[in-house]
């Protein structure tokens, strides 16, 4: 994955507009952080959930957020840093400064296995 | 001497730390040692610094790395068991338990090694571990492998007594760090601490890794 570059991400968005698409959305602290007391460990998991956006923006200044208008409702999500469009999937995701995935964002015609 | 060995853990890398001595001990005395792996530890969170994996690469990767591991012990029958990281205490118990139990009837091991359920601090190991013991519990108390488990919470000894077996690994060290390092994406940042030499020998953490510790898991009748 590289860097987003948000005018880029933005154009791949669109191209996603209107469609059926799959999604992938994934935040988690991480499955051990309940072993510090003081953190609340936390954590959502969608695969291959199904919609269709009418808009899309992504905004921030790094990391990003990223805001998906749906037909009768809404999807956003935060903390996005990277991104790579992978044979016609548009896969964003979240790293921490040491490479760890605290949240990812994933979009594809197809489902993901 | 064990006539064969089940070792049954959801991750890949849940062997490198706890068991991956004892099992090394086996394979040299030749014994044979099956490991199920429930899943490829698809939820992973490691992606590196530069990243070496995606969300979606992270199941090749770290697929490469049991097969490596289990070449670093000697164990030649890996049985990959389909199953999605993070799911298990979601999935049908029935589904898990039957699983195992044909596992168990296939190999019919001498001695089964899984996570002790209720200690395990992932959901996943503990619904492993319920599994696995459901699935002896259900065989008849004569035909039943003798059952290792690994509790991993802090406040295991002050609530299950001391373990019922404490294997020193010294001897098979340099294979367990094989092991250890094999399982890359989930342990490098260690590793490098193991090859520069920062780690002291006499180190809770090399202590930890030279002793292998096993609770029995009782079944009352």
């Amino acid at each position: 994955m590289k860097p987003i570059l948000i005018e880029e991400v933005q154009d791949i968005l669109e191209t996603f507009e209107n469609k059926e698409l799959y999604f992938h959305l994934e935040t988690t602290s991480g499955a051990y952080a309940a072993q510090n007391k003081e953190k609340l460990a936390v954590g959502a998991y969608i695969r291959n959930g199904s919609l269709q956006f009418t808009n899309v923006k992504i905004a921030g200044s790094g990391p990003f957020r990223v805001g998906f208008k749906l037909k009768e409702g809404w999807m956003y999500a935060e903390g996005l840093t990277d991104y790579q469009l992978d044979d016609g999937r548009l896969l964003m995701a979240g790293h921490d400064d040491s490479g760890r995935l605290a949240i990812a964002v994933q979009l594809s015609y197809t489902p993901f296995d | 001497m064990e006539k064969q060995v089940l070792v049954i853990f959801p991750h890949p890398d849940d062997e490198a730390f706890g068991t991956a001595g004892l099992m090394t001990k086996f394979i040299n005395e030749g014994v044979p040692v099956t490991y199920a792996c429930a899943t490829l530890g698809e939820m992973g969170r490691n992606m590196g610094n530069p990243f070496f994996a995606t969300r979606e690469t992270l199941p090749e990767v770290r697929k490469k790395e049991l097969k490596d591991a289990c070449q670093a012990m000697g164990v030649n029958d890996l049985r990959m068991l389909g199953f999605r990281d993070k799911t298990l205490e979601f999935e049908d118990p029935e589904l898990l338990v039957s699983t195992f139990s044909k596992l168990v009837d296939e190999l019919k091991p001498s001695l089964v090694i899984t996570f002790y359920p209720g200690y395990g601090i992932h959901p996943d190991h503990d619904a492993c571990g319920a599994a696995v013991v459901e699935a002896i519990r259900r065989l008849p108390a004569s035909d039943r492998p003798t059952l290792y488990t690994l509790p991993i919470t802090p406040d295991r000894e002050s609530v299950l007594g001391k373990p019922d077996k404490v294997f020193d690994v010294t001897d098979v060290l340099d294979t367990k760090i094989k092991t250890i390092e094999a399982h890359r994406s989930q342990t490098e940042a260690m590793v490098a601490r193991l090859d520069d030499g920062s780690l002291d020998p006499n180190s809770d953490i090399m202590t930890f890794i030279k002793q292998e510790s096993f609770w029995i898991y009782p079944f009352d009748e």
